[in-house]
């Protein structure tokens, strides 16, 4: 090679230079999230992958596909399709109420009390899982509650006469319901504080109804917010295992209790990796979730700054 | 396109204990651009949209051609409307939102397209005809907001402060076009505005307003040349407010007596003198000195202290700066133009 006999030979070397400071400035910049990346890697990455290899591995540690074909037997599928019910129809739930409570939040303004209140009882509630929200139903509604006593001594009804649905799949869905309202009173208000009023406006001095404006203008602008808040209640609910684990304690209905079942089982031992294998289903079931709200995102960003 | 008559007569509208409309009187010829300019707050906007339909007026008429359209709702108006700034569908094209009054009047598709690329090419953009609002600079939206309210060939065109979410230079440019294409279209025009260059530019008439009334309407000529009242005067345009004596039909003011706009009782006053009725040369025994300058392009400013310490500001061809540098002393002379006068 031949060196540089010209008088550029200072030019690539400032460059380098300046280069090799952004380089610094830029790992300078990223040591302040390294204690977050470190945690994803140890709570979030590792987990997942003792999941998917535990998924292909036999009691002896050997790959099998033992695991992946257990997935099929049916009470397995049995409990993916409840816990996918028990999601869907929370979400759905959730998703309708909590964007009505929503729009009545928006339409009483932005500063005012009422707003105010929802708001922080919204975060509150949302995150009002668990044993405790099991044992609040329980003390109001259980075979003892003090509304079901009420309800069979002064009026004669009695709310489980027709089977112990609090502790079943309708159960479920009612205490799921009660965290998931609220969780899209948070997630929705932004979307709904983002319809500006000339839209309305400009509607109807173009000719439109009231009627119109929500069919062409405010529905389709307010559609991918919806379902991408209600994917996100969807995965919610899927991923819920407390309060589930709290007020079921007969059977495994869904299934982060049949997970729960093939770890701690007394009986049946050794099911570990089936136990994973259930894991990584409803990793892939998130997944796609979470692939279909990243399409909804996808769409609204060409719209919406 | 049928271009209506606007009439509004004794609208009144109050906001608690607010008179945004105080018994306004407006009319508007058909195919005229009448600009209301303002201050805040001075019920400018309350009229274009009540005029709109979006407010309701708690008295008054609104005749347009020949129709009460006060109790008709918005949306059976048949307006045009520009808003202030962000008004198109976000999730619509440019042409697309242009097509939707066309499709709320049962447009063919094909005629719809065509019409909206026509309006879009009206307003020089029809090259971005595809493009969703996001993806527009804020003329280009205005742009296609003002293709939208005029695709359906509306009766008025209300345009509420379009340009004012603009920088400068787009503004000066979109105004222009504002401008070419209502002549073009002849739709009768209101426009709101409270940046009086704005107004002055564009408009047939402008209406200057205070306190929810009409201060004065007229020409932008005589609004600026032959203010009506002191507020008028010092809204529009820049005023030296000149201590002054009048005795009839004159106010001497600086040992120059200027013909009056009005008539005003005998006394002291204070006269509203435009800059650009004042000159100013350099002399060695002149009683005013300069204190500032500000070039302006082809004119400039020059603000001289008078011995009583009083500021006037004169407006001069910014060729002659050279020979005004800050602290040359001065004579001031008034040009016998008509001005006015507030008491005292």
């Amino acid at each position: 090679m031949t060196a540089p006999t010209t008088g550029t030979l200072g030019a690539p070397t400032t460059t380098a230079v300046r280069g090799g400071r952004r380089h610094r400035s830029r790992l300078r910049d990223l040591l302040g999230v390294v204690p977050f990346f470190v945690y994803v890697v140890i709570f979030l990455f590792v987990p997942t992958i003792v999941v998917v290899v535990g998924a292909f591995a036999g009691d002896d540690g050997r790959p099998t596909l033992d695991n992946i074909s257990a997935l099929a037997d049916d009470y397995i599928v049995e409990a993916f399709v409840r816990s996918i019910t028990l999601s869907a129809a929370t979400a759905v739930l959730g998703a309708v109420l909590g964007a009505v409570i929503a729009y009545a939040v928006v339409t009483a303004g932005p500063d005012s009390l009422v707003r105010r209140l929802v708001t922080s009882a919204c975060g509150v509630l949302a995150q009002f899982g668990g044993v405790t929200l099991a044992f609040a139903f329980i003390a109001t509604i259980g075979f003892s509650g003090f509304v079901t006593v009420f309800l069979k001594d002064s009026l004669g009804i009695d709310i489980f006469s027709g089977g112990v649905w609090l502790f079943e799949l309708p159960g479920l869905v009612l205490v799921y319901t009660y965290f998931q309202v609220p969780l899209m009173v948070i997630v929705f208000l932004p979307a709904l504080d983002g319809i500006r009023p000339q839209w309305r406006e400009a509607t109807e001095s173009l000719g439109g109804s009231t009627w119109y404006y929500w069919r062409r203008v405010a529905a389709p602008l307010l559609a991918p917010a919806f379902l991408g808040s209600t994917l996100l209640l969807f995965a919610n609910a899927f991923s819920a295992y407390a309060t589930a684990a709290a007020l079921v304690s007969q059977g495994a209905p869904i299934v982060p209790l049949q997970i729960r079942s093939a770890l701690t089982s007394e009986v049946l031992l050794g099911r570990e990796n089936l136990g994973k294998a259930m894991a990584l289903g409803m990793v892939l079931v998130v997944a796609l979730v979470m692939w279909l709200y990243g399409l909804l995102q996808r769409r609204t960003a060409r719209w919406l700054d | 396109m049928t271009s209506s008559g606007v009439r509004l007569s004794a609208l009144r509208r109050k906001f608690g204990n607010v008179h945004a409309l105080d018994g306004l009187d407006l009319d508007l010829a058909p195919g005229e651009l009448v600009a209301l300019l303002g201050p805040s707050g001075c019920g400018k906007t309350t009229a274009l949209r009540i005029l709109a339909g979006l407010e309701d007026a708690d008295s008054g008429r609104i005749i347009v051609g020949d129709r009460d359209i006060a109790n008709v709702p918005a949306n059976k108006r048949g307006m045009g409307m520009v808003f202030q700034a962000y008004s198109l569908f976000p999730h619509l094209t440019a042409i697309e939102n242009v097509e939707f009054g066309l499709r709320l009047r049962k447009q063919s598709s094909t005629v719809r397209r065509r019409r909206a690329q026509e309006m879009l090419d009206l307003v020089g953009i029809g090259a971005h005809a595809a493009r969703f609002p996001q993806q527009l600079s804020g003329g280009q939206q205005q742009r296609v907001a003002l293709a939208r309210a005029l695709a359906f060939e509306p009766s008025v065109l209300l345009l509420d402060e379009p340009l004012s979410a603009l920088d400068a230079k787009v503004r000066v440019q979109l105004r222009e076009e504002i401008r070419r294409i209502q002549l073009e279209v002849g739709t009768t025009t209101l426009f709101v505005t409270h940046d009086q260059e704005e107004a002055l530019a564009i408009a047939d008439r402008v209406g200057v307003m205070r306190a929810g009334q009409l201060e004065q309407i007229g020409s932008p000529e005589d609004i600026y040349r032959t203010p009506a009242t002191p507020f008028v005067a010092e809204f529009v345009g820049l005023s030296n407010r000149l201590a002054g004596r009048v005795t009839g039909d004159v106010v001497e003011v600086l040992d120059t007596k200027l013909p009056l706009v009005g008539s005003v009782q005998d006394g002291p006053a204070t006269a509203l003198v435009r800059p650009e009725s004042v000159d100013v040369t350099a002399d060695p025994a002149g009683a005013g000195r300069v204190v500032a300058v500000s070039f302006l392009g082809p004119l400039a400013r020059v603000t001289v202290a008078l011995p009583d310490d009083t500021l006037v500001v004169a407006q001069l061809e910014s060729a002659r700066l050279p020979e005004l540098p800050t602290g040359t002393a001065v004579r001031v002379v008034l040009r016998p133009v008509p001005v006015v006068v507030s008491a005292g």
